[in-house]
């Protein structure tokens, strides 16, 4: 239990209305002794505010506390004194003052937003009973309107039997005074209108005047019967053509297999129709079943290419946002690019024809002599100079040709000299390896082969010697170049006296002596047909003793 | 004066005077009448008969006089007694006068032929008590009797009576037969909108109500091919029946302010004359000193939309400055101009074949009256100023009445093959000639 100097509770002003929401801190130490004042955060007027700070100053502290103290006591809430006399304060008393407020104010607000309510939908039912109300009003001055209004008639009609009966009295009396004079003075008789006399009244003449009358109105319906018939058939005529021309428009249905049965028989009653409605024409029937046949159609065909339409335009939709499911459909864009190019083309092709046109003209119609052997030397010159063009070419081309051919020949020489090299030392090999074998046995067939060997020696001699002399072969080259022709003459030679299938293989290897593979492939088989010459030269050997 | 006008003659009148009769605007001849001094010319009608045309003087003291114009010696006097006279008019034929007593009391049907004399008793007393068909064979006689409206249909040949019918009407304001002559329209009074519809033998064909409570019909106009049949009403709407269902087929409103783009909207501004500073004299020519003071005016096309001079019409007077007091169509079927009271200075002008409102005339004064040329459509419309404004669709012109001083005129006429019109004023007439184009 401290000592509260100043403790300033926000008293609710009893004018305002407002709910002052507020945050109240209060900082309290049990020994100090100073001033503390709650704060208040107002949403609203600063007056308030001021007004709240106004109420407890440090001058009058003492007042306002016992003002407090007087207010709570008068509401009901025990003094907030320690005791009944004296300035000290009892805390709990003054909490449970504070608590009590805080639930009376609670519950006033509750009241308040009770209040509320009721009082919207005291407005509300207010609007809503005016309208009832001015509605009735209505219906009451209208009810007393009719009843006015009978009233008037009412009296309107008793008014009118009086003066009926007035009129009455003078026609009378007129009529009594009138008897007596003659009412028209007339200096003679005008004749009649129409050039006939009067006619008696009698029934004959009413039954005419019947008559006539119902002729008059006979006609009358007449011709506005036919010209409704005209309009009719107009109409008819109007949309036999719209429904023909519908049915032109929208796409052939056989083309669509997957529709439904509907539009199957909607096909079937398309041409029903059209087959009836031909008929109609030629009798002109207007009864009521055709009637309906003819609209029916006409409204079928109509949602028909109402769809048609819409899916046209789906597909058209689709095809501006690029994504084309149908083949033959082309985007627009597309399409016009296209039918741009076309454009150009045809320009592009259009204006050379002009000008070849152009040309042909002038040379056709051209007479003057100086232009037309200037002309004709201008061609001169043109082809002169194509033509020397050429002469170049072909000689450049001639001597690349020229060069191959070289090049070509002394590979064939090379490699001749190169197989003859090789065959040399094959055959030397063979023949050493043929001496050791033949060592063991006879020794006597030693002249013959080096005789025939002798024969084959200069070539293998000279086949060694161009292998050997393989790398300088320019050097080579036009000494031998009319050599090679003649060694590899002179092997075929030797070759075709040797054997038959080594011949085969020799014409390849003259004719054709620029192919390099050939050449391989010769001397493989001039390989083998000299391993088989040399075997048979040497069975010869054998065979010589 | 009195003036009155039957196909191509015309004949006027002045009132204690001596009054001349001009006949297809060749002076004819000119009768004197004596009379005394109570007794004042009140109408003057020409017959429709055609080979003589009579002359029939109808004054106060219920003695109307007949003269014919081919024989001037001719002469004839009618006493009606003290029933007296509250109205007179000719028979189609031409040679019979019928005479309504005072207090609609009955119709005399005097024969100038054979002197003898016909009544029909109980007449109404309404607007358009009597109608002739266009053919004049048939007359209808609107009755009343114990409070209840009956139709008598007359054949005009012998007078005698052919159908007899009564109407469901409060209180019969007017009947009026179709161009051809078959169907008869009868409306109700202005307390309660009622159209019928009966055929030439009496059968009811239709009835029209458009709403119950508010002030009915105000106006009636057939059109030229009796397709047509249009109701104007004092809520400001015209109505239009068709004659092959008698219902209704468009409502034609008369809105204050037009917005349509489709409408032209021809408004008559004041022109302020130009004067030649040089040309002026002292003292002044009178055709100068005319010319300066005399306003002239001419046509300005207004931008839409447009807001017309309304006048909010006073509620506790009867019958109030309210509704489409004039309807008339056009000789060719194709217009039909109307006049909505409400805005006094308009003339409102339908295409028929569209239903839509095509043209507007906004004039300086209150109309007076319109009246359509019977051959084309051409529509003549006076104000009460010294202009005449003539419209057709190709446009629409003022023609100022030339002369001194100011000619005020009230009302006009066309004549029946279309190339004058007859302009009237309080005191003087006028007759105006229409230039026609040479077709090429």
């Amino acid at each position: 239990m401290g000592d509260w100097k100043t403790i300033t509770v926000p008293v609710l002003s009893p004018d305002s209305k407002n709910t002052l929401p507020y945050t109240s801190e209060s900082k309290r130490s049990p020994t100090s002794m100073s001033s503390q004042v709650l704060r208040l955060s107002l949403p609203s007027s600063k007056n308030m505010h001021s007004f709240f700070g106004a109420f407890c100053t440090e001058e009058n502290i003492e007042q306002s506390i016992s003002y407090i103290d007087r207010e709570l006591t008068t509401l009901g809430f025990p003094s907030i004194y320690a005791e009944s006399r004296g300035k000290e304060l009892n805390l709990i008393s003054i909490i449970n003052c504070m608590n009590g407020l805080l639930v009376l104010q609670h519950k006033n607000l509750r009241a308040q937003e009770e209040v509320e309510m009721q009082h919207l939908k005291l407005g509300s039912d207010m609007d809503h009973l005016q309208n009832c109300y001015a509605k009735l009003k209505v219906q009451k001055l209208q009810n007393i309107i009719s009843s006015r209004a009978t009233q008037y008639n009412h009296d309107m009609k008793r008014k009118e039997r009086e003066y009926n009966k007035l009129k009455e009295r003078l026609h009378q009396l007129v009529m009594n005074k009138k008897d007596k004079k003659l009412a028209m003075e007339v200096l003679n008789y005008v004749g009649r209108a129409d050039g006939k006399r009067g006619a008696w009244r009698t029934d004959k003449t009413e039954a005419r005047n019947e008559e006539e009358m119902y002729k008059v109105l006979l006609s009358d319906y007449e011709q506005r019967q036919k010209q409704l018939l005209l309009e009719n058939a107009e109409l008819k005529k109007v949309l036999q053509q719209m429904k023909k021309d519908i049915i032109s428009l929208l796409p052939p249905q056989k083309q669509k297999p997957k529709e439904r049965s509907e539009d199957g028989l909607v096909l079937s009653d398309q041409e029903e129709d059209i087959g009836e409605l031909n008929k109609e024409n030629m009798w002109e029937l207007s009864c009521e079943t055709v009637r309906e046949q003819l609209t029916n159609s006409i409204r079928k065909q109509w949602r028909i290419l109402k769809n048609h339409v819409e899916k046209l335009d789906n597909q058209v939709s689709r095809g501006h946002s690029g994504v084309l499911n149908e083949k033959d459909v082309i985007s627009r864009e597309d399409h016009e690019l296209e039918t741009g190019k076309l454009e150009l083309e045809i320009q592009q092709c259009k204006e050379m024809i002009k000008t070849q046109q152009q040309l042909l003209q002038q040379q056709l119609t051209c007479d003057d002599d100086d232009t037309t052997l200037l002309l004709q030397d201008c061609y001169l010159l043109e082809e002169r100079e194509r033509l020397q063009e050429e002469w170049r070419l072909f000689r450049e081309q001639k001597k690349n040709f020229e060069k191959e051919r070289k090049s070509f020949t002394e590979a064939a020489i090379r490699l001749g000299l190169e197989r003859k090299a090789f065959e040399e030392d094959r055959g030397a090999w063979l023949k050493h390896q043929f001496l050791t074998m033949t060592a063991d046995c006879k020794s006597e067939n030693v002249t013959t082969p080096s005789a025939f060997l002798r024969s084959s020696d200069p070539d293998i001699c000279l086949v060694k010697s161009a292998s050997r002399q393989k790398k300088p072969p320019s050097v080579l080259s036009p000494t031998v170049s009319p050599e090679p022709c003649q060694i590899s003459q002179y092997i075929t030679q030797n070759s075709v006296a040797s054997e038959k299938p080594a011949a085969h293989n020799m014409p390849n290897l003259c004719m054709e002596s620029d192919d390099k593979e050939e050449t391989e492939e010769c001397t493989k088989s001039w390989e083998d047909s000299g391993v088989g010459t040399l075997l048979c030269r040497n069975l010869l050997m054998e065979q010589l003793p | 004066m009195i003036t009155q006008r039957c196909g191509t003659h015309f004949c006027s009148g002045i009132q204690r005077q001596s009054f001349m009769a001009v006949g297809g605007w060749v002076f004819l001849s000119s009768l004197r009448w004596d009379a005394g001094a109570c007794c004042q010319l009140q109408g003057i009608l020409l017959s429709r008969g055609l080979h003589e045309l009579m002359l029939l003087a109808v004054s106060g003291c219920s003695l109307p006089q007949v003269w014919s114009l081919e024989q001037p010696d001719w002469h004839c006097k009618i006493d009606e007694g003290s029933a007296g006279l509250v109205a007179s008019c000719w028979s189609p034929d031409g040679r019979h006068i019928l005479n309504t007593t005072e207090f609609h009391l009955r119709i005399t049907v005097w024969s100038l032929c054979t002197k003898s004399v016909s009544y029909i008793k109980y007449p109404k007393a309404c607007q358009q008590g009597v109608a002739f068909t266009r053919d004049g064979r048939y007359m209808a006689v609107a009755e009343r009797r114990d409070c209840k409206d009956f139709i008598s249909i007359f054949v005009c040949r012998n007078w005698q009576l052919l159908r007899h019918f009564d109407t469901e009407t409060q209180d019969l304001f007017g009947i009026e037969w179709a161009p051809n002559g078959c169907v008869l329209a009868a409306w109700d009074t202005c307390l309660e909108y009622k159209v019928l519809l009966y055929s030439l033998d009496g059968r009811l064909l239709s009835s029209y109500r458009a709403y119950e409570w508010p002030l009915g019909v105000k106006s009636i106009a057939w059109s030229p091919s009796s397709q047509f049949l249009a109701i104007g009403s004092f809520d400001e709407k015209v109505r239009i029946l068709n004659h092959v269902t008698w219902k209704k087929i468009t409502e034609l409103d008369h809105p204050a302010t037009i917005a349509s783009k489709k409408t032209i909207v021809y408004k008559e501004v004041e022109k302020s004359p130009t004067v030649d500073t040089e040309r002026l004299t002292f003292p002044p020519t009178r055709a100068l000193a005319s010319s300066l003071f005399s306003t002239k005016s001419k046509y300005d096309i207004s931008q839409v939309p447009v807001s017309l001079q309304y006048i909010k019409p006073v509620a506790d007077r009867a019958n109030p400055k309210v509704g489409v007091g004039m309807l008339a169509f056009s000789a060719d079927n194709c217009f039909l101009a109307t006049k909505n009271d409400n805005i006094p200075n308009a003339v409102w002008i339908w295409d028929i074949r569209k239903l839509k409102l095509s043209v507007v005339l906004e004039q300086l004064c209150t109309i007076q009256s319109f009246q359509w040329d019977p051959c084309q459509p051409r529509l003549a419309v006076c104000t009460g100023s010294s202009r005449v404004y003539l419209w057709s669709p190709a446009g629409c012109v003022v023609v100022q009445v030339p002369g001194e001083g100011d000619f005020q005129i009230t009302s006009l006429s066309w004549n029946s093959n279309g190339d004058s019109m007859l302009l009237l004023s309080k005191d003087n007439f006028c007759v105006c000639y229409l230039e026609t184009e040479e077709v090429k």
